[in-house]
């Protein structure tokens, strides 16, 4: 009896990591969406000169390792880094070893994941509706912001939860950029591999892989119902 | 008025044309391919042309020359597109009102209870546009393109996708614009009898040119353009005015050119201006008055125009006051000897003029 509901408490070294792998994902997520639905745009409908060059460059996290991906936001973003001297000196800003740097990290890890999602479903978007709307007096960001952004939002929801799960998930470039600072930088993934090197720590190796498992099925669960509705909301025949 | 002068070179397509046009409705008419929607897509800012230049209402659109390509939204040019193009997420009533809240209610504006009136749309307001018919979606689509204020209202094969049923559901609506709106309208269509019905000038095009431009009566009369509106379909189109009716046999008489026609039973009031086709096909010729005929219609005229060549048919230019087509066999034009200049009688069964061959003249071509 004691023992199932010890089975059912989260610990509070669990619950640490629960919030702030939430936090660090919802953050990650909530700053990059916008660029993430621009930058969609742009590959999506406008044709430029090294265009190619771009997207080879908003998929590079995808393709390297993590480790990497950790290490250069370390030489730009670190407390001597380019960027990160010039945020601390005038900002005050230091997102090394903080959670401020994983949300960054994994901010970065996801965004090609959602850029994509949303690129695709901004393709799925008749152009004709958009020319319908520019004759109508739209100008071009009117005709997105009321044609293009509505009919594209299920994409942008998928978008949004692969990014989101991919935030949850996030471990080479955070443990290599902020490290695995319990508290601070200690997310479930990081708090997973640090019980797996402890000796005994496989029961609670365990019980952080059933919270990954359980946190995953609510979120597939939850978009697949919202999905669902916007698709009716759009009139589509659910792409 | 629009005056359009332009030239524009798609792939190994090659558009060059030069039109104007005033009030009153303007079909495009032309074979698919023709350039006709390259045309309007040019008007409403959706292609670009290389070269030339495009006014409307004294507002230049585009100028090559001066540099000056207004984007489409600047235009205020309506377009009804032949797949009406409503948008999904947006019910009816939001679709109506879409281009409504951009145009500049300073210039004035339509007034939206008149254009839901005017097309009959009261009953759909708060329906989801896929569950509207072809016909209700076209409808939708003009009121939507009327209500953003346009200069003038350009229409793609607005008819194309639609049944026969729904086509004529449909073209009452378009004489409305045109008579009570006084609104301009572009008319783009390869269906002859479509712009014989609502149109009162018509813009023949050919492979990206314009092969013939002029009222829809001048155009039909002309053999020369057969091969290009259809040589099926060939017969000249005359003005007539209701004039009278025999209840008793349900006929209709019309007057035209100081001639009487009389045709299957029109429920228009006297007076009513219309537009008829008196296919070639239909028309016979006879070199003395036939008495004891069943043709209800003997028109008295002279030959004006043959056109040769080996096919078994010849098409035959009579003058009766106004030109009028008689497609006969070459073996009968040997046999009566005919040739340009010559009296002749034209015989037309009144049963032949069916209401596909009718339309009311708009009141731009009236004067």
């Amino acid at each position: 009896m004691n023992e199932t509901a010890a089975f059912w408490e989260l610990s509070p070294l669990e619950i640490e990591a629960i919030g702030l792998s939430l936090k660090v994902s919802f953050w990650a997520v909530f700053f990059t969406l916008p660029l993430g639905i621009v930058v969609a745009w742009v590959l999506a409908r406008c044709e430029f000169w090294g265009k190619s060059l771009f997207n080879g460059f908003v998929h590079l996290p995808l393709i390297l390792p993590p480790v990497v991906v950790g290490y250069l936001l370390l030489v730009v973003l670190g407390r001597r880094g380019v960027l990160g001297a010039w945020l601390f000196d005038v900002f005050g800003i230091t997102v090394a070893f903080t959670w401020k740097g994983a949300a960054v990290a994994a901010a970065v890890m996801a965004f090609p994941l959602m850029v994509r999602a949303i690129r695709l479903s901004i393709e799925s978007v008749d152009m004709r509706l958009e020319q319908a709307a520019r004759t109508l007096g739209a100008n071009p960001f009117r005709v997105f912001a009321s044609v293009t952004l509505p009919l594209s939002l299920p994409g942008v929801f998928v978008g949004l939860l692969l990014a989101f799960a991919r935030c949850l998930g996030e471990f080479g470039a955070t443990i290599t950029f902020v490290s695995n600072i319990p508290g601070e930088t200690r997310t479930l993934p990081l708090a997973l591999y640090s019980l797996v090197q402890s000796p005994g720590g496989d029961a609670g190796a365990l019980r952080i892989v059933l919270i990954s498992v359980a946190l995953a099925m609510v979120a597939l669960v939850a978009s697949e119902i919202l999905a669902r509705r916007m698709n009716a909301r759009i009139g589509g025949s659910g792409r | 008025m629009i005056d359009v002068d332009i030239r524009l070179t798609k792939d190994d397509f090659r558009l060059d044309t030069k039109f104007e046009t005033d009030t009153g409705l303007t079909a495009l008419f032309g074979k698919s391919g023709s350039g006709k929607t390259t045309l309007i897509n040019a008007i409403a800012g959706l292609e670009r042309p290389d070269e030339g230049r495009i006014e409307v209402d004294g507002n230049v659109l585009f100028d090559a020359n001066a540099g000056i390509n207004l984007p489409p939204e600047k235009r205020r040019l309506g377009y009804v597109f032949q797949e009406s193009r409503l948008f999904p997420h947006l019910n009816v009533s939001k679709n109506l009102a879409y281009g409504m809240t951009l145009a500049r209610p300073a210039e004035g504006g339509q007034d939206f209870k008149r254009i839901v009136e005017l097309l009959d749309l009261g009953a759909l307001l708060t329906r989801r546009t896929r569950t509207l018919s072809g016909g209700e979606r076209q409808r939708v689509a003009i009121g939507r393109a009327l209500l953003a204020n346009p200069r003038i209202l350009l229409m793609d094969e607005p008819l194309a996708s639609l049944d026969a049923g729904r086509k004529a559901e449909i073209i009452p609506f378009i004489e409305r614009l045109r008579d009570e709106l006084l609104l301009p309208i572009v008319y783009v269509s390869h269906a002859i009898e479509e712009v014989i019905r609502v149109a009162d000038t018509m813009v023949v095009m050919s492979d990206g040119r314009v092969a013939a431009g002029g009222s829809v009566e001048d155009i039909m009369s002309r053999l020369d353009l057969y091969p290009l509106t259809g040589r099926y379909e060939t017969g000249a189109v005359i003005a007539a005015t209701v004039v009278g009716n025999d209840l008793d046999f349900g006929l209709t008489e019309l007057s035209f050119a100081e001639n009487r026609l009389w045709v299957p039973r029109l429920d228009l009031p006297l007076g009513t201006e219309l537009r008829v086709r008196l296919r070639a096909r239909d028309v016979s010729l006879c070199l003395e008055r036939p008495e004891k005929t069943s043709f209800l219609n003997i028109l008295e005229g002279s030959v004006r125009e043959m056109d040769a060549g080996d096919r078994p048919q010849v098409d035959v230019l009579v003058d009766v006051g106004a030109p009028v087509i008689a497609r006969v066999s070459r073996r009968s034009v040997q046999t009566l000897a005919l040739k340009p200049g010559m009296p002749v009688f034209v015989l037309i069964k009144a049963i032949a003029i069916d209401r596909h061959s009718l339309g009311r003249r708009g009141s731009a071509s009236r004067g």
